[in-house]
């Protein structure tokens, strides 16, 4: 089963505090932040920072991502190598144009596991697409290499590059976000929204994350801890989706149990994609506490 | 001697000092006798006096007495500094200084008073800043004794305290000696703490810059209790004696911790209508009020009464009907002092009412819930509220080891604090006993006691409250900063740590320089 991303919390590299503390808040990933959060005179004491936090902090079941500096600058190879040898699970790409910026990387990713001799393939990858250019290859960004777990919409620098900035209705992204979301699923790997940077407008954060909740983004990038819950609440199933779920998973039970090959639910079919479906709204619903371990609605 | 708590009692300070060591945190039913005060007679036509050296000589302060202040104006206090002042200039020496608390705006006062031998004797409920760093570098002979809010109730009543002569600041009273704290520029809501000196101390003196026409009333200090009324320019500065408007955390971790301190609260056995809860000031506390007031309207639960020192947003659940009574001893802001002026159903408490061990049954003794801090809890769940990570003094008992009497206490803490653990091995000072203690919630999870095997199985499967052993939250917290080099101190005892009953619980000693 597909891990859930609904959060990925970024978190500069360079604030000890918020990095001791980035555990606690329940994201499904944490971004650790090399790049534009950092400034250039503290771009090693980050480095060192992050590499010691991942070996030393206990971030329970969060997913870790550490976004590194551009291979086009100095650092990008020294990030790489850093990560790789504390055993980051994903490292992020930032400003992803070409599918060969994916190849690249891969590839420094691969020296940096043979040099430390850890398992070939073992560090995954994950790209964020900030301009036009970027958005028009994400189908093939998606698919150029098989560390990738997903992509990701960079929205500041893809609206400036298209000579807008961002509105309420979120109309300046609709393409992008089709397209990043299209390649993802073409690709098999999962598709997250950008950040919402005015964190006290809860009502405009929601509206947002509705709309990406429908199109069927995996998530959304947050800046704030206090982002956090309100992703979860709108990715929270419904109790009758918990329910219709229930019963799909009870169905391909019993089917199993006699043997029977064709499943049928309320005289319908019961195929992968519902199955699949099921699974998903059973995961959400236990991640959101709405269900216990055996998968018992909770009665308060 | 080692006592109940492990902590190393020097001998010649239970014999010297006529101490018992600390047993229990179960008071019993023993008997005790309370002292009686002097009484000057008077037909209350001369009490209004116009000078502090005038009510000095009235009142008849001699060296080796004992006086004392409260502490309800805060940072805005006016009263201590212009008192003090008065008495280190007319050469007093050796008087014994027994406030209810000492705030920061006295440290300077209070540090020049014993330079010139005036103060030698010193108990209050804590202290911080220039005082607390001067008395933990061994600038006082005798060590400072620290008491809670009901401590000192008990030892007033008991004689352990005797006052000679109160000095009272009030924001308003007439001129026989009706006084209150709602009314006037200097407003601070419920005179609690003081309303024992009123009742005990041999000669009781107030301070006001508002003299009101005969009778004021409501009167929290009676004419019956008053020698002297002085008028002075000004008690204090409003801006200074509470917070303004309460404005609520968006700290995420404050936001974090006071939410799962509300699950444990709803979670608990305790939480049904008529329950009742202490929050305290503070971030954290704040928001807490804030999640419970959900929670009661989601639940549809009141509660009968909140205790303690109450804030706005206390009093807001007080105006909606989810809280019945609010029993206060202070206001830490402006909206809870102003309302306790139109609202009657926010009882105005002595500190004895509020927390004495040693009465007829005092308020903490009723509480269901309560949520406290801590600057140290260790793996026993005792307390520290007094000492900093440097051993250096830095804070204030308060009702702490009184209000942990509740039938479910909560400390609140985060796990760190900057490059410094909260959760450790020790405590540097032992303030309130761990068996006092049943839950520690900090932004990772939270520990129960292990006396308390109806909590751990009532907050097993809390969503997203994971329950860890308080050994594991403190290795958790060593895992992040590390393990501090041991602090070092001097052999010469600069602070004595009373425990509610009058037993000593832990001593301070002078720092290492």
């Amino acid at each position: 089963m597909e891990r859930l991303r609904r959060t990925m919390m970024f978190v500069p590299g360079n604030n000890p505090a918020m990095i001791k503390d980035a555990g606690i808040y329940g994201a499904d990933s944490i971004m650790f932040d090399l790049e534009d959060s950092v400034s250039l005179a503290e771009k090693d004491a980050a480095r060192m920072l992050v590499f010691e936090a991942l070996k030393n902090v206990d971030y329970g079941n969060s997913e870790l991502v550490v976004r590194i500096n551009g291979l086009d600058t100095d650092m990008g190879k020294a990030d790489i190598y850093a990560m790789v040898k504390a055993g980051v699970e994903v490292i992020r790409l930032p400003k992803t144009e070409t599918p060969d910026d994916v190849v690249e990387t891969e590839k420094i990713i691969a020296e940096a596991e043979k040099f430390f001799g850890i398992e070939n393939g073992r560090t995954h990858m994950m790209a964020a697409i900030e301009s036009a250019e970027g958005v028009l290859n994400a189908p093939a960004i998606a698919k150029a290499s098989d560390r990738l777990i997903g992509i990701a919409l960079g929205a500041e620098d893809y609206v400036t590059n298209m000579k807008t900035h961002r509105y309420p209705d979120g109309a300046e992204l609709s393409f992008a976000r089709n397209m990043i979301l299209h390649g993802a699923r073409a690709a098999g790997i999962a598709a997250f929204d950008t950040v919402y940077s005015d964190v006290d407008n809860t009502e405009g954060f929601n509206h947002e994350v509705e709309i990406i909740h429908e199109l069927g983004f995996d998530g959304k990038s947050v800046i704030n801890p206090r982002q956090i819950p309100l992703v979860n609440a709108i990715y929270a199933p419904s109790e009758k989706e918990i329910r219709n779920a229930k019963a799909v998973l009870n169905a391909i039970e019993e089917a199993h149990k006699k043997g029977s090959g064709v499943i049928s639910l309320h005289g319908k079919m019961v195929d992968k994609p519902v199955v699949a479906r099921a699974e998903r709204t059973m995961a959400l619903a236990k991640a959101s506490h709405l269900v216990d371990k055996e998968g018992n609605i909770y009665v308060e | 001697m080692l006592n109940k708590v492990n902590r190393e009692i020097p001998d010649e300070i239970l014999k010297d000092k006529n101490y018992k060591p600390f047993e229990t945190t179960e008071i019993g039913d023993p008997e005790t006798t309370y002292v009686a005060h002097k009484v000057k007679v008077s037909q209350g036509n001369d009490k209004l006096v116009d000078s502090i050296p005038d009510v000095i000589a009235k009142v008849g302060l001699k060296d080796g007495m004992t006086i004392s202040f409260h502490h309800h104006f805060r940072e805005g206090d006016f009263v201590f500094n212009m008192v003090m002042q008065e008495i280190i200039d007319e050469g007093f020496k050796d008087l014994t200084l027994a406030p209810s608390s000492l705030t920061n705006v006295m440290n300077d006062m209070v540090i020049k008073a014993i330079k010139a031998g005036t103060v030698t004797h010193i108990t209050s409920s804590g202290m911080r800043g220039s005082l607390g760093d001067f008395i933990s570098h061994g600038g006082l002979k005798d060590p400072v004794v620290l008491r809670s809010h009901g401590n000192r109730a008990r030892s007033i009543e008991n004689g352990d305290i005797k006052i000679d002569v109160a000095f009272l600041g009030v924001p308003n009273s007439d001129a026989v000696g009706n006084a209150n704290a709602i009314k006037g520029d200097a407003v601070f809501g419920s005179m609690g703490y003081s309303l024992m000196d009123a009742k005990y101390a041999d000669k009781v003196v107030l301070l006001t810059d508002t003299i009101m026409p005969y009778p004021n009333t409501p009167a929290s200090v009676k004419q019956t209790q008053v020698d002297y009324v002085v008028k002075v320019s000004k008690v204090g500065d409003p801006e200074k004696i509470g917070s303004g408007a309460t404005r609520f955390t968006k700290d995420p971790k404050e936001l974090k911790i006071a939410k799962t301190v509300n699950q444990v609260i709803t979670h608990s056995p305790y939480f049904k209508n008529g329950f009742s809860f202490q929050t305290g000031s503070g971030g954290a506390a704040l928001a807490v009020s804030r999640y419970l007031r959900e929670s009661m309207i989601d639940k549809n639960i009141k509660a009968s009464f909140a205790l303690g020192g109450i804030t706005k947003p206390t009093v807001d659940l007080l105006e909606e009907g989810l809280v019945n009574k609010i029993l206060d001893v202070q206001d830490f802001d402006k909206g809870a002092a102003a309302s306790m002026a139109n609202n009657e159903n926010q009882q105005e408490i002595d500190s004895s009412w509020y927390a004495d061990p040693y009465n007829k049954g005092a308020a903490v003794n009723q509480l269901g819930v309560c949520i406290l801090s801590a600057l140290e809890i260790d793996t026993k769940f005792n307390v520290n509220v007094m000492t900093g990570s440097d051993g250096v003094l830095r804070g204030a008992i308060g009702g702490h080891q009184d209000a942990a009497n509740a039938k479910l206490t909560i400390i609140s803490a985060p796990l760190v604090r900057g490059r410094i653990a909260t959760v450790v091995p020790d405590v540097t000072t032992v303030v309130t006993p761990g068996d006092s203690i049943d839950v520690l919630v900090t932004e990772v999870g939270i520990a129960i006691n292990p006396r308390r095997k109806d909590l751990i199985e009532a907050l097993k499967d809390v969503p997203g409250v994971p329950v860890y052993t308080i050994e594991e939250l403190q290795k958790r917290a060593e895992a992040i900063v590390g393990k501090p080099e041991k602090l070092e101190f001097t052999d010469r005892p600069v602070a004595l740590i009373e425990y509610r009953d009058g037993s000593l619980i832990d001593t301070v000693y002078q720092v290492k320089d």
